[in-house]
């Protein structure tokens, strides 16, 4: 039995299943880092100090270009499909997993400097709550990884039997992955700068 | 046919056209830092910044801007449930936002400074 409405709209939503699927996704992970996102807050207007240039501010300010600009190809990677250009499509797919790649090697390094200073989670709250947003945040920059390299792999097959489903999944991939972009931005200024 | 690949074509200057603008509005962000406005006045100003930059690639490249209306009563949903739950703790420790926890000192109890008030 086919399962319904995976390319055309229901009628009644007037969204295809997956859309919603990945929308209702997105909302519970909204509340997830909008939980943590608030702990900080509480926590940092109540702290009497806070810890200044603990972070590489220049690495995470490379990062935080690197994440746009994989959004940027992400979303040229979906109108590459709409215009039925699959070469076109590969080669921005394969630019925002290597943007991807990057970023989690620039984490690498930040993480290696930052323990490397005597400071694990457990040194200060700041500790805490720095590895447990950007290492909450950075497993799921892995997961895009994992679902873009399916694309860019054995899911690629999809395009030659069904072009418009395989193109509402990259369409789907591409909202989780800039909602992973979105959360960056408020990560970025919330842990380096302030 | 034609027309909607025209649509995309057109739709591929404003992505770009976008993440020049989030890539300006970083080095913006990273001014904004240097500006003396108390933790308050920073955190809030970054806030702002950062729901700017959020805003266009929720608009743009999520789509936002012209979705149907189930995706925003999702939302709508979402933000509801997030202020409820957001406010559970926030009534419970009203009185203290804002206000340094002051740990008092352990006096030779081992194991008597706590953690997770800690601050440095």
């Amino acid at each position: 039995m086919e399962i319904p409405y995976i390319v055309h709209e229901r009628p009644d939503t007037g969204l295809t299943n997956g859309k919603l699927g990945i929308w209702l996704f997105l909302a519970s992970e909204v509340m997830l880092f909008g939980a943590l996102f608030s702990t900080y807050i509480i926590l940092r207007t109540g702290a009497p100090v806070w810890p200044h240039g603990q972070l590489n501010v220049p690495l995470g300010a490379l990062n935080t270009v690197l994440l746009i600009a994989s959004s940027v190809t992400m979303v040229l990677a979906w109108a590459s499909l709409k215009l039925n250009d699959f070469p076109k499509f590969r080669i921005y797919q394969l630019t925002t997993v290597a943007l991807a790649l990057i970023f989690l090697v620039n984490k690498f390094f930040e993480y290696r400097e930052h323990l490397g200073h005597g400071k694990p989670p457990s040194a200060s709250t700041f500790d805490a709550i720095y590895f447990t947003l950007t290492g909450l945040h950075g497993i799921h920059i892995l997961g895009g990884i994992v679902v873009m390299a399916y694309f860019l792999g054995p899911g690629a097959r999809l395009w030659k039997k069904n072009p418009e489903q395989f193109a509402n999944r990259i369409e789907y991939t591409g909202l989780y992955w800039h909602f992973v972009d979105l959360v960056w931005i408020f990560l970025f200024p919330v842990l380096y700068l302030l | 046919m034609h027309s909607a690949e025209a649509e995309v074509r057109k739709h591929i200057r404003t992505y770009l056209m976008i993440g020049a603008a989030l890539l300006v509005f970083t080095v913006i962000t990273v001014a904004a830092s240097f500006l003396s406005l108390g933790v308050a006045g920073n955190v809030t100003l970054a806030l702002i910044i950062a729901s700017i930059k959020g805003s266009m690639v929720a608009a743009i490249f999520m789509h936002l801007n012209h979705e149907k209306r189930w995706i925003y009563g999702s939302l709508l949903l979402t933000v509801l449930g997030f202020l409820v739950l957001m406010s559970v703790p926030m009534f419970t420790t009203m009185d203290h936002i804002g206000t340094p926890v002051v740990v008092p000192a352990a006096a030779g109890a081992p194991g008597g400074n706590d953690a997770g008030h800690e601050a440095h």
